[in-house]
């Protein structure tokens, strides 16, 4: 078969497997940097957003988050990016058992990570801010716990309650004990004149909070989605191009790494700072 | 192809021929110059409908308050008495249409027909490249582009209507226009945009990528036709400047639907009541993160049309481009000054002398590139013996256009005459020459251009000749008419056209002649509606019946598009194209012939 006459109908498309020479990569890699670069501008314009919300406003909030449970999804996110890179490692080994074992692992941290990210989303849902009509202004809990109660919800609902029992937040250190402290509150509903948990909503704090934890676990859920296939289905691309599957684990690891570097600085803005 | 010396791979190209259905080959393809054909009729679909909207406000801006003809009933019917009563243009609709007339040029039509189609469609052929690097994206690409239009054209039927808050969606208006729907057009205005943003961000991945990966061998980077340095400038803008504006539409739609007040400041009165939020928010910071985008995006609109005149220019005059490295160059300093500008589209927000003279600065340094691409063009005409088909024509036309809008730019740009300035018609006509007689004009080129390679025929000369001449006269008659108004000072956004202004007759007394051209300026834009009724009929008539080219170069060019069958097949070319020379060997002494192909060996 003469093969300077074949014209290259099969069309492949070149460099999707072995880099090209002159760039020393293949597709994928400038593909997935380049989109790297592109989520930079995007989680930078929104810490951006950030440092121009809290230097523009009179008082910033802080301690609403728990810096333990932060540290703790820290290193859950540090460990899930350390068990992507073994699974790649196992690829280059030639060994599929070993990378499914790894790439296990980074499915399941991602999972505890939002597992322990809802956990304390959960948590602001059942914080509640309270205004009375003569002005006192309280946050706490209330009994039984409910999920983002408001006011007009409460007045819409079937067996609406005359009143709500309250528990007030212990105070901050250095701050006067108000009686209130310490025992349960009850509130009559029509004496109350706001009535809000800890959303987004309650301060500009809490909004760019949501937002960029929001879209971080967007991103985190979507990196699962994306590993999840090649756990289940990657034989088959294993089996036809070692090479080409190898090279997809590694731009998904590139993509992992990203997603953790943006944790890296959402905990210290968020929890710490 | 059909020589094939064995009947095995002849036998190949058959099954592969066969296994592709319609809806592969068609609709869901992946195959660049489909999707580029796709993007192509889309974008010149949407605007369409961009100028059906303008035309029905220019109605009311030379009539206010008079039923629309035509039109008017229409109205009524599909959009409801709330907007069209009687026929009449409702200030609600007025303020929808001037929206979704910019959101649907600029997001849906303008871009996607010189990013999306002409991209797709020639870079890969330009380098010598089988496909874009990424096909299947590429394919994604156009659909989410495609929903997202969708919702877009959605929004006009919700109820309350599309987005009125102008294409920048400045909050805090943007918020509270529509406080009492939760679902209102400005929602589904930022749902579409996020569908788009997305569809840009494939896009351009898609295309830097393949220029770096997929060049030809021998395909060295100064031997690119400028086209395809335009489109990678191009890319790298929408790579990079897009994302901060979808940051603030996420912010924004948390605005609309989650109550946060990310765009609110403290003590916001809306309708004389208090808003119920927690207020602390920066109006300015959405004006900062959406011009991040909108600037860079003026050179979205800009570069790949004076990529497509370049190459036009250069075919025509039959001689290698002015300045070659130079055109390379400043293109690159323009795409990376443009992210440093954006602020000179704020002058007047309060932001503070200090940072206007900073945006002032800059915006005076990127017209130095912009205005050595444009001479190097202008100065490619030098000695050439220039053939004035119809693309050559637009494309000459384009020179004196688009300098007209970027030499009106520079009064925007200085701070202190822009306080008179900003706002009023002058701006209105000072970017519409950058991007209707200019970047509209150099795509009609590139269609013009381009046709007999996609087509295998050639439009018709005579009637390309007549869109030309009677849209350059309307172009003009219509935005040359709004410097006037606007240095007299008349608003731009005045939903009766300025006839407000009688009411204060002493005050403004060169107002009551500059509102009277409004008239002359909705006739124009109404006749070049009409101007464009032989483009279309040539379009679809050419199809089926223009005249043959005889070859696959009719033309006589030298980049590597025009060295495929005609039209190109899947692949591209017939066998792997190798580069020996630069883009532009026109008219060198002691060749055979007065073109030598980039593929052609010494």
């Amino acid at each position: 078969m003469p093969a300077a006459a074949i014209p290259p109908l099969d069309m492949e498309i070149p460099y999707t497997a072995e880099a090209r020479p002159d760039t020393g990569v293949y597709n994928a890699k400038i593909g997935l940097w380049l989109f790297l670069a592109s989520e930079v501008m995007l989680f930078g314009a929104l810490f951006s957003s950030y440092i121009l919300l809290r230097v523009g406003s009179p008082e910033w909030p802080q301690g609403l988050l728990s810096v333990p449970i932060g540290a703790l999804n820290t290193f859950v996110l540090i460990g899930s990016s350390i068990t992507v890179v073994m699974s790649w490692l196992a690829l280059k080994g030639n060994d599929f058992g070993k990378f499914k074992l790894y790439m296990g692992s980074t499915i399941l941290l991602a999972l505890l990570f939002i597992s322990i990210k809802s956990f304390e989303y959960h948590d602001k849902f059942t914080h509640y801010f309270v205004k009375l009509k003569d002005g006192t202004e309280l946050t706490g809990h209330i009994e039984g716990r409910p999920f983002n109660w408001s006011l007009a919800k409460l007045k819409a609902s079937a067996n609406a309650p005359r009143e709500i029992a309250f528990h007030p937040d212990a105070p901050k250190q250095g701050e006067p004990v108000p009686d209130s402290t310490h025992q349960t509150l009850r509130l009559p509903v029509e004496q109350i004149a706001k009535l809000e948990s800890f959303g987004p909503w309650r301060n500009t704090y809490l909004a760019i909070y949501f937002t960029l934890s929001g879209l971080h676990a967007l991103h985190v859920v979507g990196g699962i989605v994306v590993m999840l296939y090649h756990w289940g289905a990657g034989h088959r691309l294993w089996r036809k191009s070692r090479e080409q599957f190898t090279n997809r684990v590694e731009v998904t690891g590139l993509y992992w790494h990203f997603v953790e570097l943006v944790w890296i600085f959402l905990f210290p803005v968020m929890y710490i700072l | 192809m059909q020589t094939a010396a064995t009947a095995g791979i002849h036998e190949t190209a058959h099954h592969d021929h066969h296994e592709l259905s319609f809806v592969r080959k068609y609709i869901f393809s992946t195959d660049h110059k489909v999707v580029g054909i796709q993007y192509g009729i889309t974008a010149l679909l949407f605007m369409f409908l961009g100028y059906g909207l303008m035309a029905l406000m220019r109605w009311q801006l030379a009539y206010p308050g008079k039923p629309i003809p035509v039109f008017g009933d229409l109205l009524l019917k599909v959009l409801g008495p709330d907007m069209a009563t009687g026929g009449i243009m409702s200030p609600d609709l007025y303020n929808s249409f001037g929206a979704m007339h910019g959101t649907i040029m600029i997001f849906l039509a303008v871009v996607p027909l010189a990013a999306g189609a002409f991209a797709n469609y020639l870079v890969p052929l330009q380098i010598g490249a089988p496909d874009m690097a990424f096909p299947k994206l590429n394919m994604m690409s156009y659909w989410v582009y495609f929903v997202g239009g969708a919702i877009m054209l959605a929004s006009f039927f919700i109820p309350g209507g599309a987005a009125k808050s102008g294409w920048t969606s400045y909050s805090p208006l943007a918020t509270v226009a529509d406080l009492a729907r939760q679902i209102d057009g400005q929602t589904m205005w930022l749902l579409g945009m996020v569908f788009l943003i997305t569809s840009s961000l494939l896009g351009s991945v898609n295309i830097i990528t393949t220029i770096i990966q997929l060049r030809a061998p021998g395909m060295n980077w100064m031997r690119l036709p400028f086209f395809v340095w335009a489109q990678l400038v191009t890319a790298f803008l929408l790579l990079l400047a897009f994302p901060p504006l979808e940051a603030a539409g996420i912010m924004q739609l948390m605005d609309n639907l989650f109550g946060t007040s990310f765009f609110l400041p403290t003590g916001l009165v809306v309708g004389g009541q208090m808003l119920e939020v927690s207020g602390g928010g920066s109006p300015l910071l959405w004006q900062h993160l959406f011009w991040f985008l909108a600037h860079p995006e003026v050179y979205v609109l800009i570069l790949p049309a004076m990529g497509i005149v370049a190459e036009i220019i250069a075919n025509n005059t039959r001689k290698q481009i002015f300045g070659y490295k130079s055109l390379v160059y400043a293109s690159m300093a323009l795409g990376f000054i443009s992210f440093l500008v954006w602020a000179h589209h704020m002058y007047l927000t309060g932001m503070g002398t200090k940072i206007s003279t900073f945006f002032q600065t800059t915006t005076m340094i990127i017209s130095i590139p912009s205005v050595i691409i444009l001479t190097s063009l202008f100065l490619s005409l030098w000695g050439g013996s220039i053939r004035f088909n119809t693309p050559m024509l637009f494309a000459l036309a384009f020179l004196p256009m688009f300098g007209i809008g970027g030499l009106t730019g520079l009064p925007l740009g200085f701070s202190a005459t822009d306080i008179h300035l900003h706002d009023t018609y002058y701006v209105i006509g000072h970017f519409h020459y950058v991007v209707a007689p200019g970047t509209i004009f150099a795509l009609f080129a590139g269609v013009y251009y381009w046709f007999p390679k996609i087509t295998g025929r050639t439009m018709n000369e005579f009637w390309g000749k007549v869109h030309f001449v009677l849209s350059l006269i309307f172009m003009n008659l219509i935005f040359m008419p709004m410097f006037i108004q606007g240095l007299e000072g008349m608003h731009r956004r005045m939903y009766d056209g300025g006839a407000a202004y009688s009411a204060a007759p002493d005050l403004a007394h060169g107002l009551a002649t500059a509102i009277k051209l409004n008239v002359g300026i909705s006739h124009a834009a109404w006749l070049l509606g009409l101007a464009q009724v032989p483009f279309i009929i040539n379009f679809f008539w050419s199809i089926r019946n223009g005249r043959k080219v005889e070859s696959d170069n009719p033309w006589q060019a030298t980049t590597l598009e025009w060295q495929t069958p005609t039209p190109p097949p899947h692949g591209n070319f017939t066998r792997p194209p190798v580069v020996h020379r630069g883009p532009y060997e026109y008219s060198l002494p002691g060749r055979p012939q007065d073109f030598t192909p980039q593929n052609q060996p010494d």
